[in-house]
């Protein structure tokens, strides 16, 4: 756990852009918010909820309920289709393509389906977000070989993804989304390839990423990993949000779910 | 650091990578044959102006009505060569005033008439070959009007109507080239557009990715600058050297012949170094076709 610690504090020296913690604002905030894919239903109607920095939430929903596609906006891959959002407190209709780029590097993402870059190794699809932001520094590669062995792929720093199994290719994955420390970090379905130990362990790399500051949001259907782990579940069903408050100062109100 | 050295975006395995350098390389090879034709000309006129700037001709023609029968008089020489060699040694600036030998005019007229062709029965007009110091400024129209009152038929060529006809079919050739170039250019633009568009949607998926984890257009833009810089100088080094070797083998075939008129004898230092530019722009502007055919396509996505 030491080494996970020395390494996002080594992160956070190295990065541009300072957590987005100030007491009292919100990192992310869906008003009214309704998604749908090009002309077809909505898939998301009436969303409302909002995340505080610092905090870490699951997310849990039926297969379909819309999961990835809420996940998706807050990563500002689709803007909404009504209603307002902001992350870090900017309305993501307003933001330029520059200024889009700026705030995905404070977001850090493992995608349900990986996204890795089959020709690149898995210590350069890891390193790649830090050279992106124009990271330059020689400690990147010493600091990526760490992050990989934390995530017990120390065996497959060189290996292609294509030949790594899904549950290996999603450690890569997520070794991508935080070695940068992000601001936020959204991850969906992030254990779903993975055996129960080693989704326990991941869970600790996100909760020591939290206890730096990162806010967290956690799409899963592991019930009991959920359970095992004392955060705030946001719920997504019919098309509406409901925050189940478990602990006290889980920032949370529900939502106005459309189909009441 | 190799961490950092590989391209995110993978265009060299593309087919782009494979057929590209050898559209520069061809590209660059046309031009830089027209490019040589024009240097050398325009060397080659240089050349010539400067061996006949100083020097004019005199060509006197046969007394009108031969005076003994065509065959007897035919090639004797007109009487008004005497005068006009006077005339000459006193004009001021003229070191050398030389009639031409009949042998010597055969000579010259050898490859225009064939040697068989007796110039005994033709009458070839008498030419003077006139030299003067290289600081001299003689008044040719002075010496044009006296020639012509002692022989009214008498030619003085100063040789400048044919330089300046020379002169005309170069800067055509110049033009004809500044034009291939520009053509050349032209394609190099649309094709690097069109390759990297197409890089863009073959590899839509990984640019995707790249946004998604905070990269700017910028970045994406340089992947592919980098791409299209090494397959561009790659070419057209090649397509430079296959020129300089077609002229060289020409230069071997034709040795001997018109050896003067050759670009390896009569190009300068300074055109060698214009022709090793022509890679280095056309990668350049392939380069910078690729930047901002990604930024353009890019920006006009939501
Ligand atoms: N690209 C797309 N185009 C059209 N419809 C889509 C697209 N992606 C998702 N959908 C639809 O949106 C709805 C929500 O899908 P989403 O992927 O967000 O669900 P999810 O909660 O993440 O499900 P899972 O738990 O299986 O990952 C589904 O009905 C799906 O068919
Ligand atoms: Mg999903």
């Amino acid at each position: 756990m030491c080494h996970l610690a020395d390494h996002f504090r080594w992160a956070s020296s190295v990065r541009f852009c300072p957590l987005d913690t100030a007491i009292g604002k919100t990192l992310v905030r869906f008003e009214d918010v309704a998604l749908r894919y090009g002309a077809g239903p909505e898939v998301l109607g009436g969303v409302s909820f909002h995340l505080a920095p610092g905090s870490f939430h699951f997310m849990i929903g039926a297969s379909g309920a819309g999961k990835s596609s809420l996940l998706s906006m807050i990563y500002l891959a689709r803007r909404p289709s009504g209603g307002h959002l902001h992350i870090f407190e900017r309305d993501v209709t307003t933001l330029s393509r520059h200024e889009t780029a700026m705030m995905r590097r404070k977001i850090g993402v493992v995608f349900q389906d990986f996204r890795l870059l089959d020709h690149l190794t898995a210590l350069e699809n890891v390193a790649l977000p830090l050279k992106i932001s124009g990271q330059r520094d020689e400690k990147v590669r010493r600091h990526v070989a760490e992050l990989l062995a934390w995530v017990g792929l120390a065996e497959h720093l060189d290996s292609y993804p294509p030949t790594l199994s899904g549950g290996q290719k999603q450690r890569v994955a997520i070794a991508r989304a935080v070695v940068g420390r992000p601001s936020l970090l959204i991850a969906d379905e992030p254990t779903g390839n993975v055996d129960d130990r080693m989704a326990v362990r991941l869970l600790y790399l996100f909760e020591e990423l939290n206890k730096l500051g990162t806010t967290i949001v956690i799409a899963t259907h592991n019930e009991s990993l959920v359970a095992r782990f004392n955060h705030p579940v946001v719920r997504l069903g019919n098309g509406g949000v409901r925050i189940d408050r478990r602990q006290p100062g889980a920032d949370a109100r529900p939502g106005k779910g459309s189909a009441a | 650091m190799k961490l950092f050295g590989r391209r995110d975006v993978p265009l060299d395995g593309d087919a782009s990578g494979r057929f590209l350098p050898w559209l520069v390389a061809v590209m660059v090879y046309l031009a830089a044959l027209a490019l040589i034709s024009a240097m050398t000309m325009s060397r080659a006129i240089t050349h010539w102006q400067e061996g006949l700037s100083g020097t004019l001709t005199i060509q006197i023609p046969h007394d009108q009505v031969p005076r003994g029968g065509p065959a007897s008089k035919a090639n004797a020489a007109p009487d008004a060569i005497e005068p006009i060699l006077q005339l000459l040694i006193a004009t001021p600036g003229v070191r050398e005033a030389k009639v031409l030998e009949p042998e010597e005019i055969e000579r010259l007229l050898q490859p225009w008439l064939g040697a068989a062709a007796g110039l005994t029965d033709l009458p070839v007009p008498s030419l003077i070959s006139v030299t003067f110091d290289t600081a001299a400024e003689p008044n040719l129209e002075n010496l044009a009007r006296e020639v012509s009152k002692i022989s009214p038929g008498a030619v003085v060529d100063t040789h400048q109507s044919w330089l300046g006809k020379v002169r005309d079919l170069a800067r055509t050739v110049q033009w004809v080239a500044v034009l291939v170039v520009a053509l050349i250019v032209g394609c190099a633009i649309m094709i690097v557009a069109f390759a990297t568009r197409m890089g863009l949607s073959v590899h839509g998926h990984v640019i995707q990715l790249l946004h998604l984890i905070g990269a700017r257009d910028s970045y994406v833009a340089s992947q592919f600058q980098a791409h299209v810089l090494t397959f561009a100088l790659r070419g057209g080094i090649a397509g430079l050297l296959l020129a300089v070797g077609t002229v060289f083998l020409a230069g071997r075939t034709l040795e001997g012949s018109e050896a003067i008129l050759l670009p390896e004898f009569v190009l300068q230092p300074l055109d060698w170094s214009a022709l090793l530019l022509l890679p280095v722009i056309v990668a350049i502007v392939a380069t910078v076709t690729a930047r901002l055919t990604v930024l353009r396509t890019l920006g006009r996505m939501p």
